[in-house]
């Protein structure tokens, strides 16, 4: 057995791991708020890395002005998205809904193949040194990065849960619309922002992985990712999101493991999410933390 | 009295078999009969690239009739389908290939096969529903996908498989002219069955799974029956017309049963009419000829300035995922009831012209 390699390989899975979970993190925010599922997360994070690239490489902006602009972008943006496409849908049967979101996902991976080409892009370079060495394992600081971004994106959005005006007024709203009107939160206003905090935070899990991998249209597979780290962690469960998204990512790079030492089957890691996404909606489909919605007829 | 004027000037449904019947009107049903006779002399009359649009639009049209069960008539969300149609493509290939069997055979066994796979892929449904549904259909796709990549005894992996032609008593089939037949003998029989199954009992238990699933539960539908067979149902006819597909091509490769596949099927059945079966293969038209129109314009287009500010050239595969992307929020937002029923608007137009209202 080659621990080397295991311990190396649970590592990536750890940084992948949190990566999803944030992403996860910000599908559940959207499905929680808003009750839709978004096909088109990984378009989000797919736009946010591609508008970051163009500011650094078109323009030469420099990466601390070339975030906060991105940031500011796709805060816009997902408020228009909401505004302009998810707004008329209210009320609609949640097939046409989810076919909304899934002719978002369309559209905004055309756009970007058509705006900037097919190719892996390379992201620029922002980071002086490439690796670290701890406790004898070689570890890329873009790795330690994006770990430690994904938990400070965590942390945030516990804080904003939990202590901030916005952050409870999307909870209210969340637990019952109604109630929450008659308090006076503006629900209309909730829906834009749970779209906007959560193309925010796409982005961000976006321009992470660009830097680590480069820019391609491959990145709008997290995406798809996110259901079984959704679902595992149950879909109106902000926390399992972020757990189901670790578990998710551990899996992954376990069953790469198992794949190159013992099975030598080929790209299992990259179809075992869905056997497990299938496994959990057979025995267990509202997840760990998830609402049980029991209906006895 | 139906028989007697072109419309009625009323609904005279005077009873519970009229009420159910497949044409309401004798001239409807004349009329449907006319249009498949007129249908028969294409190969006669358009040109090899009109037939091949045609033959496609029965092909897709069986499918997304499948897909339509499943969505339009039972109200359950189903991603994966076309994996479903890919399914049944290689698996009439592989069995006309590896036992021998008749191609005519083969495209109803490569049905009754995807079949019991969405059945298998249906059983979720016993216990979900809605988005979780959605789903698992997701994992199906991506799951069967992976299938065809890794199972080589199966598909060829890499190398694509090679379908037989259609062949009927020793007889082969070649060319379009004559595959158009069995495109249209398949179109028709799928079609008229469709029809009838939503007039019968299973039929109208599937509707009320839709309409209100409480409901139909209470009046003592079994929800996980009927759910489950929606599911084998829809992967019948995705199989059909997959293996229809197959022993058109005659070849069978890994590329285009993908999502995005998937998603155009959906695209069909939303333009066409969610529940419709005329609006089915009306939305299948729509969308096979959307790419082609693309196409068109873009030659139309050659070096204009519009030609040369957008890049028709280059980007018009991109243009043209767009442009499904934006025709399916479109018509959603605007017509969610789809092609049928705008259709059904200007039936009822010209019934009452001069007099609209």
């Amino acid at each position: 057995m080659n621990t080397q390699l295991l311990i190396q390989l649970l590592v990536n899975g750890l940084v992948v791991g949190t990566l999803y979970g944030v992403v996860a993190m910000s599908f559940v925010l959207i499905y929680k708020a808003t009750q839709v599922v978004n096909f088109a997360q990984g378009e989000l994070l797919l736009v946010g890395a591609w508008v970051c690239w163009w500011l650094l490489t078109k323009y030469q902006v420099p990466f601390y002005l070339g975030m906060p602009i991105t940031l500011v972008f796709m805060f816009l943006f997902g408020i228009a998205i909401q505004i302009v496409i998810l707004r008329p849908m209210i009320g609609e049967p949640i097939i046409s809904v989810i076919m909304v979101t899934i002719a978002l996902s369309t559209v905004f991976s055309a756009l970007m193949k058509w705006m900037f080409g097919v190719n892996l892009q390379p992201f620029p370079r922002i980071f002086q040194t490439q690796n670290v060495n701890i406790l004898g394992l070689q570890v890329q600081t873009v790795y330690l990065m994006s770990l430690a971004v994904s938990v400070a994106m965590m942390v945030g959005m516990a804080w904003f849960f939990r202590l901030s005006k916005y952050g409870l007024a999307m909870r209210a709203t969340a637990f019952n619309q109604q109630v929450a009107q008659s308090l006076g939160i503006s629900v209309k206003s909730v829906f834009a922002m749970a779209w906007a905090i959560s193309a925010t935070v796409s982005a961000v899990a976006g321009v992470v992985v660009a830097v680590v991998n480069g820019v391609s249209a491959g990145l709008s597979a997290y995406g798809v990712k996110v259901f079984p780290a959704a679902i595992l962690g149950g879909l109106d469960s902000v926390g399992g999101a972020v757990l189901g998204g670790i578990i998710i990512g551990l899996l992954e790079n376990v069953a790469h493991f198992l794949d190159s030492e013992y099975l030598h089957w080929g790209n299992l890691y990259e179809i075992a999410p869905f056997y497990a996404l299938i496994i959990i909606l057979m025995i267990k489909p509202y997840g760990l933390f998830g609402t049980k919605d029991i209906e006895r007829v | 009295m139906a028989g007697q004027t072109l419309i009625p000037a009323g609904d005279f449904r005077t009873s519970y078999a009229a009420d159910t019947t497949a044409f309401p009107t004798t001239t409807s049903r004349n009329a449907m009969i006319a249009g498949i006779a007129l249908v028969c002399f294409a190969p006669y009359v358009v040109n090899e690239y009109i037939l091949s649009l045609l033959i496609q639009i029965g092909i897709f049209g069986i499918a997304a009739l499948g897909l339509n069960i499943v969505v339009g008539f039972t109200g359950q969300i189903s991603i994966g389908h076309a994996a479903f149609f890919g399914f049944g493509a290689f698996t009439s290939a592989y069995l006309s290939n590896r036992f021998g069997i008749p191609v005519f055979f083969c495209i109803p066994l490569a049905g009754v096969v995807t079949a019991a796979v969405g059945l298998v892929f249906g059983l979720p449904a016993a216990r979900l529903k809605g988005l979780y549904l959605a789903i698992a259909t997701l994992a199906a796709q991506y799951i069967l996908l992976d299938f065809f990549a890794r199972a080589e005894w199966f598909t060829g992996g890499s190398v694509p498989a090679s379908a037989e032609p259609f062949s009927i008593f020793g007889y082969m089939l070649r060319g379009d002219k004559q595959y158009f037949y069995v495109v249209l003998a398949y179109v028709i029989v799928c079609y008229l069955l469709v029809t009838n199954l939503i007039r019968s009992r299973d039929g109208r238990a599937l509707v009320a799974v839709r309409d209100h699933y409480l409901s139909a539960e209470i009046m003592g539908i079994n929800l996980t029956k009927y759910r489950t067979l929606s599911f084998g149902l829809a992967a019948f006819f995705a199989g059909v017309g997959g293996a229809l597909y197959a022993h058109y091509n005659q070849v069978v490769s890994n590329e285009g049963f993908g999502i995005d596949r998937s998603i155009i099927f959906l695209a069909m059945i939303i333009i066409g009419g969610l529940g419709s079966i005329m609006g089915t293969l009306m939305g299948t038209a729509f969308m096979v000829l959307l790419p082609e129109s693309m196409e068109w314009l873009s030659v139309a287009l050659r070096d204009s300035p519009i030609d040369q500010f957008l890049g028709l050239k280059n980007n018009i595969a991109f243009l043209r995922e767009m442009a499904i992307g934006v025709i399916i929020i479109v018509f959603l937002v605007f017509e969610p009831d789809g092609l049928a029923h705008r259709w059904r608007q200007i039936k009822a137009y010209w019934k009452l012209y001069p007099f609209s209202h």
